[in-house]
C-alpha cells in the first residue's frame, strides 16, 4: 500500500514536468521508460512479481509480455476516455480497466500458454495491483493523447520487462547453469534454444530462492546507477575542458 | 440517455461507473466466449500428456480421460481426498491403470503423484504432480531437476521384493537423495502403496468399462 502511494506521488511530480512541455517528445517518452525512469530500476515499482517470477528467462518473459501488453492497452484505453470521467470516478474507472484487461489477458495465457501459465500462477491475476500500470494510467495516459500514452505504456512495459529477463538471465545461468531452457512454453518454434551453459551444474540455491533475486536486482541497479554516473562525469568533462582551457590561457595572459 | 434528469452529479457518476462496470464486464465476456473451448482443450491436453508419458498413447485405444475409476481408498490418498484412476484399455482387454497418490509424508506439504501400473504389475512409471519440497534438495524426485523418479520404471512388488521397499538408509533398494531423505523416503513408500493397491484390487480394477462421468474441473488442479 505505501509503495502504490510513494509510486503515484513521484509519478505525479514528474507529471507536472511532462504537462508543462508543449510538444511530445518521443525519443524522451521512450528513453523515460527505458532507462532514465525505468519501473523496476528507477522507480522501484512491481517489485513482488519481479522478484518471485525471474528464475528463469522464460517465466521473466512470460510476465514481462503480459504487463506490457495490460500496462500498453489500459494506458490506451485511459486516455480514449479522459474526457469522459472526472475526478470522482476516476480511480474506480481506472481499477476496472485494469482488472478486465488483465483478466482478458489472464484468459489468453490460458488458452495459448496453458503450461506457463500454470508456472506463473497468481502472479498473472497480480498484474492488477502492479503499481505501475495504475501509476501510469492516472499520472500520464489521463493527461495525454491515446498514441502517445500507448507509446508510453509500451515503453514503460518494455522496460519492466527487459529489467525482468535481465534478472531471469543472471538467476538462470547461476541458479541452474543453463539458459533460455523450456523456451518452447511460451514460443512453441523455440523448443531447441536451450543453452547448457554448465554441463553436470548442481545448483547454486541461493539465485534460485527470492534472496538471489533481490541481490540480483541490487546489482542490476548498482549497474545503471553507475553507468548513469560516469556518463554524468563524462559529460561534465566534455564541457569543462574548453572553459578550463580558456580560464589557464587567459590567467596567464592577464598575469603576465 | 436524458441528460435532464442528471442534473446530480452523484446519480450522473453512478451512472457512468456502472456504465463502465458493464462494458469492461462486456469485455471480459467475450473473452472468455472466445478463449472457453481452447482453455478447456488446453486443461485436457495437459492432462492427458502428464498420462501419457506413464503409458503410452499407442497402447491403448480407449479414451483414458473417460475411463476412470473413483478412488477414495486412504491408503492411497492419505490426505483423504479423493481422485481418480485411469484405466487403458486395448481390444476391451486391461492393459495398465494410472492411480492417484497422495503423500503426507514429504518434508513440506503434500505431494500428489501418479503411478502407472502395467498389467503385469510391474510399474510403467511415476510422475509428481503437486509438490513442495525444498528447491535444491528434496525438489530433485521431480523429473525436471534430476532422473532419480525413473529408477523406478519397470520395478514391482518382485523385484526388489516387499522388504527392499525403501531407500538404502532404511536397508533398502533406492537411493536417497544427498541432504534430501525424507522426501525420497516418502515418495517410495507411496509408490509401494500403490503396487500393493493394485494387487488387491486386481478385480475392480479390471471390471468392463462403466461409464463413468468425467470431471473437466479436476484438470485445472
Amino acid at each position: 500500500m505505501a509503495k502504490s502511494a510513494e509510486g503515484t506521488n513521484s509519478d505525479a511530480i514528474e507529471l507536472l514536468d511532462l504537462t508543462d512541455k508543449p510538444t511530445i517528445d518521443y525519443k524522451q517518452i521512450s528513453s523515460d521508460g527505458l532507462w532514465t525512469k525505468n519501473a523496476a530500476l528507477a522507480q522501484l515499482l512491481g517489485l513482488c512479481p519481479l522478484l518471485a517470477v525471474s528464475g528463469t528467462v522464460v517465466n521473466a518473459l512470460g510476465l514481462g509480455l503480459a504487463t506490457m501488453l495490460v500496462l500498453t492497452s489500459s494506458n490506451l484505453i485511459v486516455s480514449l476516455i479522459r474526457h469522459q470521467v472526472n475526478d470522482t470516478i476516476r480511480l474506480p474507472v481506472f481499477v476496472m480497466i485494469i482488472a478486465a484487461l488483465t483478466t482478458c489477458v489472464e484468459l489468453l495465457m490460458q488458452a495459448f500458454a496453458y503450461e506457463l501459465y500454470q508456472i506463473l500462477g497468481i502472479f498473472i491475476p497480480l498484474i492488477v495491483t502492479n503499481c505501475i500500470i495504475l501509476g501510469r494510467a492516472d499520472a500520464f495516459a489521463s493527461k495525454n493523447l491515446p498514441l502517445v500514452a500507448a507509446l508510453d505504456g509500451f515503453m514503460m512495459g518494455a522496460g519492466f520487462a527487459l529489467v525482468l529477463v535481465a534478472l531471469g538471465v543472471i538467476r538462470e545461468i547461476l541458479g541452474l547453469g543453463t539458459l533460455f531452457a523450456n523456451m518452447e512454453l511460451l514460443l512453441p518454434f523455440a523448443a531447441n534454444w536451450e543453452i547448457i551453459i554448465i554441463s553436470d551444474y548442481s545448483g547454486f540455491l541461493l539465485a534460485i530462492l527470492p534472496p538471489g533475486a533481490f541481490i540480483g536486482l541490487g546489482l542490476l541497479i548498482a549497474l545503471k546507477n553507475n553507468i548513469d554516473d560516469n556518463r554524468a562525469q563524462r559529460k561534465a568533462a566534455r564541457e569543462d575542458v574548453p572553459v578550463a582551457g580558456s580560464k589557464r590561457v587567459r590567467v596567464t595572459g592577464n598575469i603576465s | 440517455m436524458n441528460n435532464e434528469n442528471l442534473t446530480k452529479p452523484v446519480s450522473r457518476n453512478g451512472l457512468l461507473l456502472g456504465l463502465f462496470a458493464v462494458i469492461t464486464v462486456g469485455l471480459v465476456v467475450l473473452t472468455f466466449t472466445v478463449s472457453e473451448d481452447r482453455i478447456i482443450e488446453q486443461q485436457r491436453r495437459a492432462k492427458e500428456k502428464a498420462l501419457f508419458e506413464l503409458i503410452p498413447e499407442q497402447a491403448m485405444d480407449n479414451v483414458l480421460l473417460e475411463d476412470t475409476l473413483p478412488i477414495d481408498s486412504r491408503d492411497l490418498l492419505a490426505d483423504g481426498s479423493s481422485d481418480l484412476a485411469y484405466i487403458a484399455r486395448k481390444d476391451g482387454e486391461v492393459v495398465g491403470v494410472i492411480l492417484p497418490v497422495m503423500s503426507t509424508e514429504g518434508y513440506s506439504g503434500k505431494i500428489g503423484l501418479i503411478v502407472g501400473i502395467n498389467k503385469d504389475a510391474s510399474l510403467a512409471g511415476v510422475r509428481i504432480l503437486s509438490h513442495k519440497e525444498t528447491p535444491g534438495l528434496g525438489d530433485k524426485v521431480d523429473l525436471n531437476k534430476s532422473d532419480w523418479l525413473l529408477d523406478f520404471d519397470g520395478k514391482s512388488l518382485q523385484q526388489p521384493t516387499l522388504d527392499s521397499w525403501n531407500v538404502k538408509k532404511d536397508g533398502g533398494e533406492f537411493d536417497q537423495l544427498t541432504g534430501a531423505t525424507i522426501t525420497p523416503r516418502a515418495i517410495v513408500k507411496a509408490v509401494r502403496k500403490a503396487l500393493v493397491y493394485f494387487s488387491e484390487h486386481k478385480e475392480l480394477l479390471a471390471k468392463k468399462p462403466s461409464p463413468t462421468p468425467t470431471t473437466t474441473e479436476k484438470a485445472g488442479d
